[in-house]
């Protein structure tokens, strides 16, 4: 299977290698993403600990029932994500399209929802930075910690629903067949893995 | 299924024409090149800012010679004399050219796209796109690092290690934008790092030809796959450091700075959290070439093949929880700095494995004095200098001493260019002909190492003497210290040292741009070697090898005691009747 | 040109144990590097390319990897263990002595800024007598220094004391140490702090304990006249 590109010689994988080479890298790039959340989210949880005075109680200033909502709408596109998958497993290329859409469609929500919240919360003072450093609830630590994570989440999400697009206009045009699927399931890892991310986002930053 | 290349590829390739062949190739070989150039570019700027600091601290307050103050502006060098804001940009900005501009690239975009690829008997990388994507990042960031020389306030002038709070803003430095263009330089540099990674990382795992085994892979690329988990990690945590950095900078946050409740300190454990996995991205490949050049040139198996895979794995885990070494002074509970100093002291001993290897290595062998040979035992001599140096600063007392002092300019240098360094000079003589199909001239070779072995060696040994007496590192003008006066004679002797060993470095791009035109054509394998890299011309084609090689045995059966010839390549076929079977025979294929 | 490994002469109490640290490892090191390299260089003659002659086929050995890596891992696990008996004795906060002379020093862009408990004898007061560049301290008596920064992270450096640490902005650290002889020594910085970094020194002045009295009382008044 000629999936490296120009030139590529077909011969038998290595045995004991079952994984393709594009679904390989996706799970090497995933990894390298947990090792930036991680560095974000340390950051939060280092300068939570360190001046818990700056933050406050969650639902003091975020708004988790929202939020919550939205967490809900996130999982469930991983849910069409895995059904759009599962379709095209059996060759259902109108199930692959249907499900791929309604990811795009949640994914754009959610990005939406998350947008309106940034705007609710921009009025109410709530911003990454202020030139007024006093310490207090909603001081520029917690907006910068907020907006940081949630925005490079957000930036990840929205990246998503791009390539799911690409995905989707491909899915259209029949690319995708029962024996040649490598992108959708790729980029459902990937999907997935934006998923787990924002669950562990919304405990630590919405819940904790 | 069939066995050979791509039906018409390999005559269809010289349609590709002049833009898609050297500008944007996806071909590994070709991208290869391209980091060289662009590597060896960014080594001669960091050296030329090397030059300059060793000036000022060798004839301080003195104009450049030969009138060049004339080039610089008012701003950086007023009548040639350089200013102490210049100097401390200087400081930063040969760290970090050579750090992520040369090494980087020279170890990682070089030899791991040249070797990966055809010491495992692939055509190519798993992702070729993405692998010319990761090479034309590093121009882009390289300029965007190169102007901010040219903005007002100047180049990043907070040391490469860009501690909190003094770089967090201009206040501080008096550098505005050219903070912010350091980071946005070396933001947009991780991307490059991360794609190589993922793509040497995906190639070695899947890639691998028939035969060739975990245990079959030579060291050149188990160093660069082991590198490239370190790039992957450790990567992203430097990209999440610096966006915070950027914000504080730019949007008035706070993550570092002290006047909004952020935590200076929390930079320096972001910062060595990357930054240690960083200085062992810098070594282990150059490990890798010294042991492929050593036992090519000594025609012996590499002493303990198995214990130096296993001792790469050992440095690579070690080097993720010693970066407490770094902080031993900023102020952290005596406990942690005890435990960060027994891990620090650990990670010494498989370097030592490493090191007795080498030398078994070369015990009973039959040693060829070729210049790649000269410079893989000099980064041995050299890197046992730079690690028994660091032996002192694991000592969390000791280090109280000698923290911030050019003890450590002597430490560091030791092990990035006695041993980096004269590795990757290792590298590319040995590897020349198979990237241009020429040998390099072994006599401007052999002058060019003897001159830049000796005078490496009187700039930087005696940096350990000047760290004793206490001389702190990044001070403009050691001489405001009457304790430091003393020096001066010590500092003027190294500066001009460093001014030859810059010197040499001429011979060395002579002989590298004349040979790669010039130089006598070299066949498959001019050194007799053994990996799959030598089993297809020099240069290889795209796609590499006409068919795919089986692998029958390890990468170092040199001298074996039953063939007449002292080598015996990976991909020999095995001919039961005459000689011994395979080295290596269990495996998967029956063999 | 100064090419002496050996450290400049102590002059705090625990100066004399850190200096043998080092010169332990300075021994061990200076073994192993001359064996080391006297070694590489007899191989590269030794086995120089001859005629005729064949490399021998070694793989390696396990035994001889053994002996090596446990012998490395021995003398450097003894040298931290060593090292930690004195990184106690200068750090931990349990070993801090009691009864103490107390200073604060504050480091900024570009200068030491040292206070002393004034005549109400506390420190941190607003009559606390103040010094710039210099700071004063008695013999034979152990201080604790409390650093603190103004503005960016600078490192309070006395070479003969064999003290060095980070001054904060945002944090203050205590040290401590004791001199063992009066006299004038300097005072460096030892972190990039800006472009005046390179001249931010300044003195330690160490007194007999009664010169130490006389010099502040001195103060008391100059800064009592002053007002």
């Amino acid at each position: 299977m000629s999936d490296a590109g120009i030139g590529t010689i077909d011969r038998a994988p290595m045995p004991g290698i079952g994984v393709f080479n594009k679904k390989l890298g996706m799970w090497v790039f995933l990894l390298s993403e947990v090792m930036f959340f991680t560095s974000l989210i340390g950051s939060y949880i280092i300068l939570r600990y360190a001046h818990p005075d700056q933050f406050a109680e969650p639902g003091v200033i975020l708004n988790v029932n929202l939020t919550a909502a939205n967490t809900f709408l996130l999982i469930c596109s991983s849910v069409s994500m895995v059904k759009a998958f599962a379709a095209i497993q059996q060759g259902d290329v109108k199930g692959l399209q249907k499900w791929l859409l309604a990811t795009i469609i949640m994914g754009a929500c959610f990005v939406g929802v998350q947008i309106y919240e940034y705007i609710e919360l921009g009025h109410e003072g709530f911003l990454p930075a202020l030139t007024d450093y006093a310490a207090h609830a909603g001081g520029p630590l917690y907006g910068a910690t907020f907006y940081a994570m949630t925005g490079f989440h957000g930036a990840h999400v929205s990246l998503g629903v791009l390539a799911l697009i690409f995905v989707y206009i491909r899915a259209l045009r029949g690319e995708y067949t029962v024996a040649d699927h490598e992108g959708v399931e790729v980029i459902g890892l990937y999907w997935h893995f934006v998923d787990l991310v924002w669950i562990i986002l919304f405990t630590i930053v919405y819940l904790i | 299924m069939s066995n050979h290349i791509g039906e018409g590829h390999s005559e269809g390739h010289h349609d590709q024409g002049f833009i898609k062949t050297y500008i944007f190739s996806t071909d590994h070989k070709m991208i290869a090149k391209q980091f060289l150039i662009t590597s060896l570019v960014f080594l001669a700027i960091g050296g030329i800012l090397a030059a300059m600091i060793r000036w000022q601290l060798g004839f301080p307050g003195q104009p450049l010679p030969f009138n060049l103050g004339a080039i610089l502006p008012d701003s950086m060098a007023p009548g040639g004399i350089i200013l102490p804001e210049f100097y401390n940009s200087l400081v930063t900005m040969h760290a970090t050219f050579m750090v992520f501009f040369a090494l980087m690239p020279l170890m990682a975009g070089v030899f791991g796209n040249l070797l990966i690829p055809l010491q495992i008997g692939a055509d190519d990388m798993a992702f070729p796109r993405i692998n010319m994507l990761s090479f034309w990042i590093t121009p882009v960031a390289g300029a965007i690092m190169l102007a901010s020389f040219f903005v007002e306030g100047g180049a990043a002038g907070a040391g490469w290690t860009s501690y909190a709070p003094l770089s967090t803003s201009g206040e501080w430095t008096g550098v505005y934008m050219g903070q912010i263009l350091w980071l946005v330089s070396l933001i947009i540099l991780g991307f490059s790092s991360i794609t190589g990674a993922l793509n040497y990382v995906t190639t070695v795992i899947a890639m691998r030809a028939p035969g060739m085994t975990w245990f079959r892979i030579p060291l050149a690329t188990w160093s660069l796959f082991i590198t490239a988990w370190l790039l992957l990690l450790a990567i992203p945590i430097l990209t999440g450091g610096l966006i915070l950095l950027l914000f504080d900078q730019t949007i008035g946050t706070a993550f570092f700075r002290p006047e909004g409740s952020g935590e200076p300190l929390m930079w320096q454990h972001i910062f060595w959290f990357f930054g240690h996995p960083e200085v062992y991205i810098l070594i282990l490949p150059a490990m890798g070439f010294v042991s492929e050049v050593i036992a090519n040139r000594s025609r012996k198996p590499v002493f303990g093949y198995h214990s130096m895979v296993v001792a790469i794995v050992a440095i690579a885990f070690l080097g993720w929880i010693v970066w407490g070494h770094h902080m031993f002074q900023s102020g952290m509970n005596p406990f942690l700095g005890m435990s960060f100093m027994a891990t620090t002291v650990v990670i010494a001993v498989p370097s030592a494995i490493k090191t007795f290897n080498w030398m078994g290595t070369l015990w009973k062998g039959d040693i060829h004095f070729d210049t790649p040979l000269l410079h893989a035992v000099s980064f041995v001599a050299l890197f046992v200098i730079g690690g028994l140096s660091g032996i002192f600063l694991a000592s969390a007392p000791v280090d109280i001493y000698l923290h911030d002092t050019y003890f450590i300019v002597a430490h560091l240098h030791y092990v990035l260019v006695g041993g980096s360094l004269f590795g990757i000079f290792s590298g590319i003589t040995f590897w020349f002909p198979k990237m241009f199909g020429r040998m390099m001239n072994e006599g401007l070779g052999k002058i060019h190492w003897v001159i830049s072995f000796i005078a490496y060696n009187l700039a930087f040994f005696p940096m350990h003497n000047l760290g004793v007496q206490g001389m702190m590192r990044r001070i403009y003008d050691p001489n405001q210290y009457e304790f430091l006066q003393s020096l001066q004679s010590t500092n003027t002797f190294i500066s001009k040292s460093v001014f030859v060993f810059a010197a040499a470095q001429i011979i060395f791009a002579v002989n590298f741009f004349w040979s790669m035109k010039k130089g006598k054509k070299a066949g498959d394998n001019p050194w007799d070697s053994n990996g799959l890299e030598w089993a297809c011309p020099s240069p290889p084609p795209h796609g590499n090898f006409a068919e795919v090689p089986v692998v029958h045995r390890g990468p170092y059966e040199y001298s074996h005691p039953d063939r007449e010839e002292d080598f015996w390549p990976q991909d020999e076929p095995i001919d039961l009747g005459n000689n011994a079977p395979s080295a290596n025979p269990e495996n998967e294929y029956g063999e | 040109m100064n090419l002496s490994w050996l450290m400049p002469e102590s002059v705090s109490t625990f100066g004399p144990a850190l200096d043998n640290l080092y010169y332990v490892i300075l021994w061990i090191t200076g073994i192993v590097f001359v064996v080391t390299e006297v070694i590489l260089v007899y191989f590269m003659i030794k086995y120089r390319h001859k005629e005729g002659r064949k490399a021998e086929y070694i793989e390696g050995s396990s035994k001889a990897e053994w002996i090596w890596t446990s012998a490395t891992a021995v003398i450097v696990i003894a040298i931290a263990f060593y090292s930690k008996g004195i990184w106690d004795e200068i750090r931990h906060p349990d070993m801090f002595p009691e009864n103490a002379y107390e200073l604060n020093v504050t480091a900024r862009q570009y200068e030491w800024n040292a206070s002393y408990a004034g005549p109400d004898g506390v420190l941190g007061t607003a009559d606390d007598i103040l010094s710039r560049n210099q700071v004063h301290i008695p013999v034979n008596e152990p201080v604790i220094v409390n650093l603190e920064s103004e503005d960016v992270i600078h490192s309070f450096f006395l070479p003969e004391f064999r003290v060095k640490h980070d001054a904060v902005p945002g944090a203050v650290w205590p040290i401590w140490f004791e001199a063992t002889q009066t006299g004038e020594f300097p005072l460096a910085c030892a972190e990039l702090c800006g472009l005046g970094h390179y001249r931010m020194g300044g003195t330690l002045i160490v007194h007999s304990r009664e010169d130490f009295d006389n010099w502040l009382s001195e103060m008391q008044m100059e800064a009592e006249d002053g007002e």
